[in-house]
């Protein structure tokens, strides 16, 4: 069985809302997305389809757009078009971001 | 009863429902569910399907279109995975079974997964067959890295990926999907030559002098090919990777892949560990019924049916057909009884179709013959007692269809052979929608007929797009399309419905530009996600945020709330991404004119940031490509000129030429003249791009009548200005609105112009489209004579919107969001 610990990441102001940043989350990246109405997702940094950055993307309800071929993602299960992305929980707590990484 | 099958049918309608399980989730079986689903199925039977591959159904075909990049994988899906949920079918992906116990009735699948069945349809199609050349696999058994096979999606990507850094690559197979998989590989960099057994190409569909015209066809494409080539091994690398490909004759092509494309086996080992009969492939009765089990029915490459088994898909679509009446008890007397096989090579470039034998076999066989080599032309039809029996069209193939239906049919043909080959000088004889026979096909891709899109028409589906998505008639290669549209209008009499949403601006709010602009004034929206909550209730489309937020910026000018995020990511760092998640800077230089100076700092900029790529691009400025987003504002910074606005949905440039400055022939000062367009507009946002030019006189040396305004001095002062001119993807020359008598008038025809298609242009619509839509006359009533007492408010308007247009690259020392420049945060340890 493998357990998570909970990583902060740092302020939720750093990523503006409706947009998505890069960030380095332990020994990985991930792309970390601010919606309106406060909901937060994290996911892989690259779109599997030819590699576009995924936080450079529009977002939607719960979805994120990617730049350069506008495959469509769900940011709360990673389901694609015709691929998918890894997403990781991620949660706010007094405006700081904790991601929830599963450890061996 | 005689069957089982019908039995126990009737027994269940009592009890419980069956259950079908379907082994192979590929074109054959996912078709004859459909057609299982068509005839009610849904109430007879719960349907499980097992796939070996890890997605819903897609369309095999047209994997030689995504290979080639005329098409993108998302286009290819039959089914995607909401279909199966949607119609309770529960699909297995990535489940291949590999056991099936005819006597418990359970088939059993590598992950361990158990299905019951009632009834089971085998419908695994075939794999590449590879031949055993020496490396071809590796240790574990496995095609070898660098060696493919091309049959799945997997293969497809995977091919594209190596041939990206592939030199050369090597297509073993001078067949139709080798010829496919050879110009498709070519899109993606390699040189690539083709290796074939026999002594001409596609030997299978073409006469030798068919397969010369097509090599010479392939070669001129840059195709090498190598024709009575019998390969010997795979060549390796000392590192054990693919270095190339010998021949029996010992010389070696050295290269850096290798796919197989050297015929097709049936999957067949399933059915045969389970004590079915199978020859070349699971024989089956007329029925696809498997002689050996009643309950069990095959469909597909797999079936072996009176000795045939077939490589193309028409077959399947009539196997489907009868798999479903029998198994849903619609017609118990359907039976199959066989296919022609006729085929087009899908290479762009080639046009090629065949059908049937290609060469002549009895004494008193016919052939007519056309050949012109020079152009690639070759027709060649074969004739049995009046009736087609074998044809080959290269070069001109716009009699294909009428062929391909005459052969399919067996029907007689005319007595005049030549009108086989050509139109005659005859007005073209096009059968009208009256004529046409019920059973005739209109979709030959998917087999869809004239009357099976009239059964559409009556059960309601009145769209164009409804009956096709119903039927799928236009859903293959699409060339049919438009033939579609005229039958579907003929069946509704003229009462075809349109399908509204084409005309809504964004798709999740149903109103047109002209409504939601109206809306968006009457309830003050000024930001997108205002618009969001109150016209769309509350859902944000992500695709729609840029549509929205233009057309906010065009009603509002700088009273519209920002929401930066809301811009697509050019918009949003203010230079454009690439490929690779970079960006390109491409600074003003109005009219392509700039300073010595200008040049030296750009060069220093370029130097300092070490860019990857300094260009002078199609818009007459340069281009400093490559860079990361994180160098950005200090790049502006440095340059200190303003942003070339090269990315956004905006007014572009205006290019020029030398004009009165310089030119022995210069009627107008283009150069001066552009500059202060450039100053001007620059920053004005737009539904979609707005590309400028001046001329200096009609030669045209910018290229003014193919912008979407061009102005041209034609003497004494007077200017002519042309609109919705194109000359990218589309090439339309620019209609002329007017002329006028000098500079400012030139200025503010361009400006009130500009400003109405601001307002009624549709998202991404360009002049070129916008231009015919409204029509010539109407835009020059409106702008030039102010025939609906408009003009004013769209010149304040314009106006407005130019004081509102800032230099985003200000940016650079004033930052509009958090970290709007950031490639990556790093938290405070
Ligand atoms: C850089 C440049 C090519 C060059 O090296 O010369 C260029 C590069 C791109 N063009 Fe272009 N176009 C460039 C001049 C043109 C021209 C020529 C011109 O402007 O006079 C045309 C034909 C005129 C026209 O627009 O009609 C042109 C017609 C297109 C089109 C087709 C538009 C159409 O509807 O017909 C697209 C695709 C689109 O807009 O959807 C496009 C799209 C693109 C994009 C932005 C593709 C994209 O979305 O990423 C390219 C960006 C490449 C990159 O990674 O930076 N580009 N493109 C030129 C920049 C001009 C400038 O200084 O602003
Ligand atoms: C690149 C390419 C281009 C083509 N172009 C044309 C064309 O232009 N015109 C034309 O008519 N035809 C064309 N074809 C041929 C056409 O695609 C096939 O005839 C058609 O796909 C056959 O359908 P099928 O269902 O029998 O097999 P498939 O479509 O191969 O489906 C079989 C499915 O069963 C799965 N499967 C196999 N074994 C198992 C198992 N044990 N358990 C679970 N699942 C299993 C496989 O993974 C596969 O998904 C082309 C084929 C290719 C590869
Ligand atoms: S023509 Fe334009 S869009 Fe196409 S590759 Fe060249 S720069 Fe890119
Ligand atoms: S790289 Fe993401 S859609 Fe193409």
């Amino acid at each position: 069985m493998s357990d998570a610990v909970a990583i902060a990441i740092g302020p939720l102001s750093q990523i503006p809302v409706g947009e998505g940043r890069n960030m380095v989350v332990g020994d990985r990246t991930l792309a970390v997305f601010h919606l309106h109405g406060g909901a937060v997702y994290a996911t892989q940094p690259t779109c599997p389809h030819r590699g576009g950055p995924l936080a450079d993307g529009l977002t939607g309800s719960h979805t994120v757009m990617c730049p350069l071929h506008d495959r469509v993602f769900d940011l709360r299960t990673g389901v694609g078009p015709d691929c998918s992305i890894a997403v990781v929980p991620v949660r706010v707590q007094d405006g700081i971001m904790l991601v929830e990484l599963a450890t061996a | 009863m005689d069957g089982s099958v019908a039995q126990t049918l009737e027994d269940g309608m009592m009890m419980a429902r069956q259950r079908l399980v379907v082994v192979g989730n590929g074109m054959a079986g996912a078709r004859a569910v459909e057609e299982v689903l068509a005839r009610g199925g849904a109430d007879l039977f719960d349907i499980v399907m097992f796939g070996d591959e890890p997605y819903g159904n897609y369309n095999r075909i047209m994997l030689s279109n995504v290979l080639s990049g005329v098409q993108d994988t998302d286009g290819i899906y039959i089914n995607p995975l909401d279909w199966y949920a949607d119609n309770g079918i529960t699909l297995h992906s990535g489940a291949r079974v590999t056991h099936i116990d005819r006597a418990a009735r359970v088939v059993t699948a590598e992950n361990g997964v158990q299905e019951r069945y009632d009834v089971l349809l085998i419908a695994t199609g075939s794999r590449s067959f590879i031949p055993p050349l020496d490396n071809v696999r590796d240790e574990t058994g496995e095609l070898r890295d660098g060696v493919f096979g091309f049959r799945t999606l997997d293969d497809c990507t995977a091919m594209m990926a190596r041939a990206r850094t592939s030199q050369t690559a090597v297509v073993l197979g001078g067949g139709l999907l080798g010829l496919e998989a050879a110009r498709g590989l070519m899109t993606h960099g390699p040189s690539v030559h083709v290796v074939h057994l026999a002594q001409h190409l596609m030997n299978a569909q073409l006469d030798v002098e068919g397969g010369a015209i097509l090599r010479a066809a392939m070669e001129a494409m840059g195709v090498t090919i190598h024709t009575g080539a019998s390969t010997a091994c795979i060549e390796l690398d000392e590192s054990g990777a693919v270095a190339g490909v010998r021949f029996k004759d010992g010389t070696v092509l050295p290269c850096q892949m290798v796919v197989v494309a050297a015929g097709i086996r049936p999957n067949v080992e399933v059915a045969q560990r389970a004590g079915l009969t199978v020859e070349r492939a699971i024989v089956v009765d007329n029925h696809m019924r498997c002689p050996d089990d009643r309950n069990v029915f095959v469909v597909g490459e797999c079936a072996q049916h009176r000795g045939q088994v077939y490589g193309l898909v028409a077959p399947l679509w009539d196997q489907a057909k009868v798999f479903a009446d029998q198994v849903t008890q619609r017609n118990t007397g359907s039976a199959y009884h066989g296919s022609k096989l006729a085929t087009k090579l899908k290479v762009m470039g080639v046009e090629l179709a065949s059908m049937g034998l290609t060469e002549p076999q009895h004494p008193h066989d016919e052939v007519i013959r056309f050949s012109e080599t020079r152009s690639g032309t070759y027709k060649k039809l074969i004739v049995r007692d009046g009736r087609l029996v074998g044809g080959i069209l290269m070069g001109d193939i716009s009699k294909a269809a009428y062929l391909m239906q005459a052969f399919d049919r067996d029907s007689p043909l005319p007595e005049e052979r030549l009108s086989l080959l050509f139109d005659l000088g005859t007005p073209p004889q096009k059968v009208t929608l009256d004529e046409m026979p019920a059973d005739a096909q209109v979709c030959n891709c998917n087999g869809v007929t004239k009357g099976a899109i009239g059964a559409c028409v009556a059960a309601g589906k009145k769209t164009t797009k409804s009956v096709m998505d119903a039927t799928r008639a236009g859903m293959g290669c699409g060339s049919c399309k438009a033939l579609v549209g005229e039958v579907v209008e003929w069946f509704c009499g003229g009462t075809v419905e349109e399908d509204l949403s084409v005309h809504y601006y964004v798709p999740g709010i149903p109103m047109t530009k002209p409504e939601l602009v109206a809306a968006v004034r009457a309830q003050d929206l000024r930001s997108v996600s205002s618009v969001f909550a109150a016209l769309a209730g509350g859902v944000v489309d992500a695709g729609s945020k840029p549509a929205l937020a233009s057309l906010l910026i065009t009603v509002w000018a700088d009273d519209y709330v920002d929401e930066r995020d809301a811009r697509f990511i050019n918009d949003r760092v203010h230079a454009n991404i690439q490929k690779d998640g970079t960006f390109s800077v491409v600074p003003e230089m109005p009219g392509g004119v700039t300073t010595p100076a200008d040049l030296i700092r750009i060069a220093e900029v370029a130097l300092k940031y070490n860019v990857p790529l300094v260009k002078l691009t199609g818009g007459q400025r340069i281009d400093l490509v490559g860079v990361s987003k994180e160098d950005l504002p200090r790049m502006w910074a440095d340059l200190g000129m303003p942003s070339g606005h090269a990315y956004g949905k905006s007014y572009r440039t205006c290019k020029s030429c030398i004009g009165t400055e310089f030119c022995r022939f210069g009627l107008g000062d283009s150069m001066g003249f552009a500059a202060k367009i450039e100053r001007r507009f620059r920053g004005v946002d737009s539904p979609a791009k707005l590309k400028l030019a001046t001329a200096g006189c009609p030669r045209n040396c910018s290229e003014a009548m193919v912008k979407d305004i061009g102005a041209v001095a034609i003497g004494n002062d007077r200017w002519e200005i042309y609109v919705g001119g194109a000359a990218g993807a589309h090439i339309r020359k620019g209609d002329l609105l007017c002329t006028v008598d000098g500079e400012d008038a030139a200025m503010l025809i361009t400006s009130r112009f500009m400003q109405y298609y601001r307002e009624n242009a549709k998202w991404k619509e360009r002049t070129y489209t916008f231009v015919p839509r409204i029509g010539l006359e109407r835009i020059r009533a409106i702008v030039v004579d102010d025939s609906d007492g408009i003009a004013a408010e769209l010149d304040a308007a314009m106006e407005r919107s130019i004081a509102a247009a800032y230099d985003p690259w200000k940016e650079a020392t004033a930052p509009k969001t958090a970290n709007q420049f950031a490639e990556i945060l790093v938290p405070a340890s």
